[in-house]
Parts: structure tokens; sequence; C-alpha cells
């Protein structure tokens, strides 16, 4: 029905909660497309014969098929159509990063916007969700066990997938609650904490156990695991561990990594102190350094929590930072200052420990490194001071050395991280890995695409066994 | 959930938990500790393990009511339960053929010593203590450190019980006379850990202490703990909690451990604002 199509050459805007009223606030920033917007961005799509979209998805979801069910008004189809292949859609929808995946790959781009494949995915996953998921009905038990170590996003989508085929899952997380980075990193007004419950509630019912507060390595190894008579085991513990610069004044009071600044805020939900007991220090002054979707994270939390000014620190320019264009424009928009070209040197501390300032240079652009970015290099003697209250650090995370410590065969790389094979696989027999634990920092759907495959192969494998 | 099987008042303020925690209790070891979260909305605080038994599948834990966290603790009784209990976390300590050791509790510090040297007596290790609090009614866990050790020495900061003065005192007496260790565990808040590790250091013995920074997860994953030792950042939830106390920066330690003091202060005022039990007695 060529009448029907959409020749608009920008996406439908996605409503957005104002942003001087959003800084002030942990609701969602983003509110979800009307029926009317997504029908209408959905009739944007040709439905190609060879969809390009689908390339760029590491979950394989059928792009094309599920927004042509939103044109034509079939929201069940098109949610149904979505969770073949993706299991958590309503946190996909909303976290991944669809302009450099899916929507880089959209014909219309040679022309315009892509279609907002993102945005009707999480349309489509919250009308689902409006109308009460329906339970879905459990696959009878083929008799044989696997662990999960990790719920965050790799962990629950091989925990989905596996437990979907039949298999005995049962999830191990070290935390109180489930989710991983997707409860503890991901603020609430990017992802409410509700939605990710929710999607771990649907893996339940697909018949996986979830088991809290089990620091795995500590209160159990794999080979444990397998003497308890799991038949195959998946790594998805992520990349948990803070960097810090190593500059002096790092421990001064008042400085945080941005795991502990973010899963304090998070996960013990210190904008409800002292309703909750856990609090977080925001000064009035606070600099994030680094330029990634956590120092985004970090920089709008603090505005949250009630900084007066928030500065991203980032030693190369803008082109170069590595954040999402949309989080850094929110991040714009609710007015953090942006102080590129510029690395911190020192932190400097008053009397009683407390940071008072942060001593930075100015950076210019050098020759391209090996990330193809160009090496930023200091400005001899351009040091100046700023003063600051409160300083989150967010350049980066390393793997956690605790479960592959406690784990004998287990080949990691140079940097700690599990070295595997294309289908997940490690060097220990049995045993599977993927998400950040493999790949370093990465993003959600990748975790996801690495859980699925691994979910595959550990199928095959057990089938064989 | 992790039920409280036996709660014991060891002094005013101090009281002690049995928690039923068979996975933690088959795994712990002398040193480590544990992340406890009495409810939903709760802190997560760390408690080093007092004592465990692998096959009663428990664990104790001792603790002082100081804030508002553990004066909520302190309300809960036998039978009740708590939502979370995480562990074994941090580093178990390892002794090797230590043929003579000193081991000095103070105040609450008298806990965590109990299973090192617990193990150190079942070692056949020749264990000398030294407990102390500031007064006899806040003097724990003395007949558990007695059954370990060949000789024990006790102070009260006020004279109220043995010795009239710190642990620090006698510490210096028995190197002074001459006395030998294979190393000397030192255990309690930090101003007496620093002092102490002070005291030890130009008599080359070995020294241990046992922090208990401010943490969030216990597993590496917030730096929150971190602490300098030897001129290196160090994370006391997984590098520690046990370090040479010849290399701790003890300074830093007692500066970060101020981080949150007003809000605890927020916290407790709330709290004993509030309709809690402990305060209606």
């Amino acid at each position: 029905m060529p009448s029907t199509i959409n020749r608009s050459k920008t996406k439908t805007p996605m409503p957005a909660q104002d942003p001087k009223k959003r800084s002030k606030n942990f609701g969602e920033v983003a509110l979800g497309y009307t029926q009317e917007d997504a029908i209408n961005e959905a009739r944007r799509c040709l439905n190609c014969k060879k969809p390009t979209c689908m390339q760029g998805c590491p979950v394989q979801v059928q792009i094309p098929q599920f927004i042509k069910h939103i044109a034509q008004q079939n929201f069940q189809k098109a949610i149904n159509t979505i969770k073949q292949t993706n299991s958590l859609p309503a946190i996909c929808g909303r976290v991944c990063p669809q302009e450099e995946q899916c929507e880089q790959k959209c014909i219309l781009t040679k022309m315009g916007d892509p279609v907002a494949i993102g945005r009707l995915e999480r349309f489509a996953a919250d009308w689902e969700r409006e109308q009460g998921i329906k339970t879905p009905e459990q696959t009878p038990s083929v008799g044989k066990k696997v662990a999960i170590i990790g719920s965050g996003p790799a962990g629950l989508t091989c925990a989905g997938d596996l437990a979907k085929i039949g298999y005995e899952v049962t999830v191990f997380e070290a935390f109180h609650d489930p989710g991983g980075v997707l409860i503890y990193g991901i603020p609430e007004f990017r992802l409410p904490k509700q939605i990710v419950k929710q999607e771990v509630d649907f893996i339940k019912q697909l018949g996986a156990k979830v088991k809290t507060n089990m620091v795995m390595g500590k209160i159990l190894t794999i080979d444990d695991l397998f003497k308890k008579g799991y038949d195959a085991i998946f790594i998805g513990t992520g990349a948990g561990l803070p960097k810090f610069m190593n500059i002096p004044g790092e421990n001064h009071l008042g400085v945080y990594s941005a795991n502990e600044f973010l899963t304090r805020i998070n996960l013990m939900k210190a904008y409800n102190f002292p309703e909750t007991d856990t609090p977080v220090k925001v000064g009035k002054k606070v600099a994030v350094i680094g330029g990634g979707n956590v120092a985004m994270d970090s920089a709008r939390c603090a505005l949250r929590m009630g900084a007066e000014e928030v500065y991203i620190i980032y030693r190369r320019s803008e082109q170069e930072m590595p954040a999402r264009k949309e989080e850094a424009e929110h991040a714009k928009e609710e007015g953090i200052i942006f102080n590129f070209l510029t690395n911190p040197t020192r932190i400097i501390g008053d009397e009683n420990g407390w940071v008072k300032g942060i001593e930075c240079i100015k950076m210019q652009l050098g020759e391209p490194d090996a990330s193809g970015r160009r090496r930023p290099v200091p400005i001899e003697g351009s040091e100046y001071i700023l003063d600051m209250d409160t300083v989150v650090i967010a350049i980066g995370t390393g793997p956690n050395p605790l479960l592959p410590k406690a784990t004998s065969g287990l080949q990691l790389n140079k940097y700690g991280y599990i070295d595997t094979d294309e289908n997940g696989k490690t060097s220990k027999e049995g045993v599977w890995a993927g998400g950040d634990i493999v790949t370093g920092s990465a993003t959600v759907i990748l975790a996801m695409g690495a859980g699925k495959k691994a979910a595959q192969s550990i199928h095959e494998y057990l089938q064989n066994k | 959930m992790f039920q409280i099987l036996d709660k014991q008042d060891l002094a005013p303020s101090i009281k002690q938990f049995v928690i039923d925690a068979p996975l933690v209790a088959q795994k712990a070891q002398p040193g480590q500790f544990i992340i406890l979260r009495i409810k939903e909305g709760g802190e997560r605080i760390p408690l080093t393990i007092a004592d465990y038994d692998a096959k009663q599948g428990t664990v104790t834990v001792v603790f002082q009511e100081v804030g508002k966290t553990t004066l909520e603790l302190g309300t809960l009784k036998t039978g009740d339960y708590l939502a979370d209990f995480v562990g074994p976390l941090g580093e178990g300590v390892k002794f090797k053929n230590h043929k003579k050791v000193l081991g000095i509790g103070g105040g609450l510090g008298v806990a965590p010593l109990y299973p090192k040297l617990k193990i150190l007596h079942q070692q056949g290790a020749y264990v000398e203590s030294i407990i102390g609090a500031k007064t006899a009614d806040l003097l724990i866990m003395e007949q558990q450190i007695k059954a370990v050790s060949n000789k024990t020495h006790i102070c009260t900061d006020d004279g109220t019980k043995g010795r009239h003065g710190f642990v620090t005192v006698v510490l210096k007496e028995l190197l002074e006379q001459g006395e030998k260790y294979d190393e000397i565990i030192i255990i309690g808040p930090p101003i007496l850990m620093k002092i102490a590790a002070e005291i030890t250091k130009p008599y080359g013995i070995p020294t241990m202490v046992s922090l208990n920074p401010i943490m969030v997860d216990g597993t590496g994953m917030c730096g929150g703990c971190r602490v300098t030792v030897g001129g290196e950042t160090k994370f006391a939830c997984v590098d520690g909690p046990a370090f040479d106390g010849h290399k701790v920066d003890f300074d830093e330690l007692m500066k970060r451990l101020q981080t949150y003091k007003t809000e605890e202060t927020t916290a407790l005022h709330k709290h004993k604002g509030g309709n809690c039990k402990c305060h209606q007695q």
C-alpha cells in the first residue's frame, strides 16, 4: 500500500521531559512514542527486500517484519516478532546504540534520518507491558542443568534462550538484586528499574531460577558447580573493576569511581536518603572525568542529586567522545558543562582530606593512535585549577579477577579478559563466557548477542553429551 | 533470607549473631568478612567473621551499635531473618609454621582476632594475646580468647579490669622485655592499629592488621574501600582486609572513614526520632 508510506526525511520526534524539569528528578527522560507516533514512524519503513538493517543487529531481530506489524496496528504481532530473538526488548529499545547498529544500516540514511527502529522496539515492548505481559509457557525439562554466572544482559539472554529450550537454568548474582549493570550502572532516568525487574521476571517465568547474594569464586567455584551436577556453565560477570587515573589525590574524600557513584545512586537508591540507608556525597561543583556513556550518566545523576555546576572533563575533543550522541545532547540540554581537550593532573584536598579542586592541563590533538583517534597531547605550562567539591572518575573499567582467579584451567588474555572462540567457548571444558568479561566494556546489545551465541553453542554441546 | 539462629548480648551495645548460612560457612577462612543487609532499602554493611562452623552451617558475627543500621540490627531477635548475607569475602589469612605469635584485640577487634588465634592454636603455635576495652563491661569474648591462648593479658582504659591502660602499653613492655614473635596480629580501631604497628616496627616483627573501611559491594567493583599500602592503592575488599601493618597509610584510612559523618548523624537522628523498639525500653 504505497499510499500509506510516510515520506518524511526526519524521525518522528521522541516526546521527552523538559530539560529544566527533568534535571531535578529521576523520572525517565524519553517518554516513548504514542500509538499515533509509532504508526507514523513505522510507515517510513520501505520494507526492503534485502533488509540491511538486520545486518546491524547483534541478535537478528526481524526488523522490517515487526515494523510492518506496527504500521498495520498489530502491536501484539510486532512484539511477538521481536521476542523471537530478543528477550529484553524494553531494555534494548532504550539503551542500544541503534545509530551504530541497525539504524546506521537503514537505507533511508542515504536521504535523511533512518527509521527510528529503537524507538519502535521500545514502543512495542512498552505496549505489551501496558497490556500485562502474558505468562509464557514453560518448556518441559530436558533434564540437564546449566549455571549462568552474572545476571547482566549477557547472562539474562543466555538464561532465557536456554530456559526456552528446556534446560534447568540457575542464574547466580553477586548483588542482592539481579540485572547487573542494568541495575547498578544505568540510571533510572534512562532505564527504569521496574522494567529491568519485569524482564528478569519474564526470564524466571520461562523457568530460570535466580539466586542473589552469590559471589561466585568465593561461595562456590566453577568446579563446585560441576560437582553439584551442572552440565555447562556460562560466565557473564562483566567488566566491573574500576580504573583510576593514578594521579595524586585520588584517595581524597569526595573522589568516587563512577562504579561507586552510580551504584550508590542506582542500586542503593541514595537519591531517597535518608528514607533509604545508603548516602552519597554530591557537592555544589562536580567534575566527571571521561567522555563515555558512564561519564554522561554520572554527570546527569550528579545534577539530579542537587549539584549546581557539573563538568565533564574529557581529554580529547567532542568528535572523539565515545558517548552516544543522544546522551551527550541530553546532557547538554540539562546544562552539563563540557571541558574538552582537558586532562586532570592532580586532585587537591583541604586539611581534612576533602576535595577542593582539580588541577587540569590543556591538551591538543596530535597524530592518530592505535584506536584511530587523534592522540591528545598536553600543552606544556597550560595547567590551571578548577574548584570542585566532588570528583567522579569515569575513564573505564577492567575485568574483575575474582572469579578467573578462583578457576583452574581458564585461559585469560594479557589484560585479564577470558579467552573464547567465536561461540563463547572457553579453554575449560563445559565453560562458556560472553559479554564484557570477554570483550572489555562494550554495549548491552553486544553482551546479549554473546549470551545468545553461547546459548546456541551450549545447546549443541549438551545435545551431543 | 538468612535466619538468626542465636543472639547474645556480649556487652552493652555489643551483640553477637549466629547466622544460618551453610554455603558461606563451608568456605569461610579466618580473616574473611561478610556483607549483610537487614531489609529492602537497607545499607550493605561489612562485618568480619568472628567464627564459623561448616558442620552446623553457621557463621558468627559480632557488631557494636554505633549507627542507624547497627542499632536496627541490634533490635533483631533469635529467629528473625536478614534479607541478605553475602560471603565469604576478602582473602583468608594463611599462617605458615608459626611457633610463637602475639594477638592484640582492641574493643570490637577482639571478635575478628578470635578465628585467627583459633587456627594458630590448632596449628600448634604458642599463642599469646592482649585484649582490651574501654571498660570491663565492654570487654568481649574473654573466655574464647583464653581458650585458644597460652597466655592472655587483659587491659581496660579505666582500670576496671586487668591492667589499667591501653593494650599498646603491654605490647611495649613485652617487646622491651625481649619477647620474640614470628608475627603480631593487631585488630581494633585504626588509631590503635596505627600506634601498635609503630611500636612493633623497630623490632622488625611482621605485623598484620585487618582493615574495615567503607564498602558497598565487597567484590572489587566500587573501589570505595581503597587504602594506600606501601604507596600503592589497594582495595581492602579483595586485596585484604588483612595487610602488612607497617605499610598501611592509617591517616588516610581514618580520614576516609569520616566521609559520611554528616549523613550518619542524619540517619541516626531520624532513626531515634522514629518508632524503633530499641529506644522505647
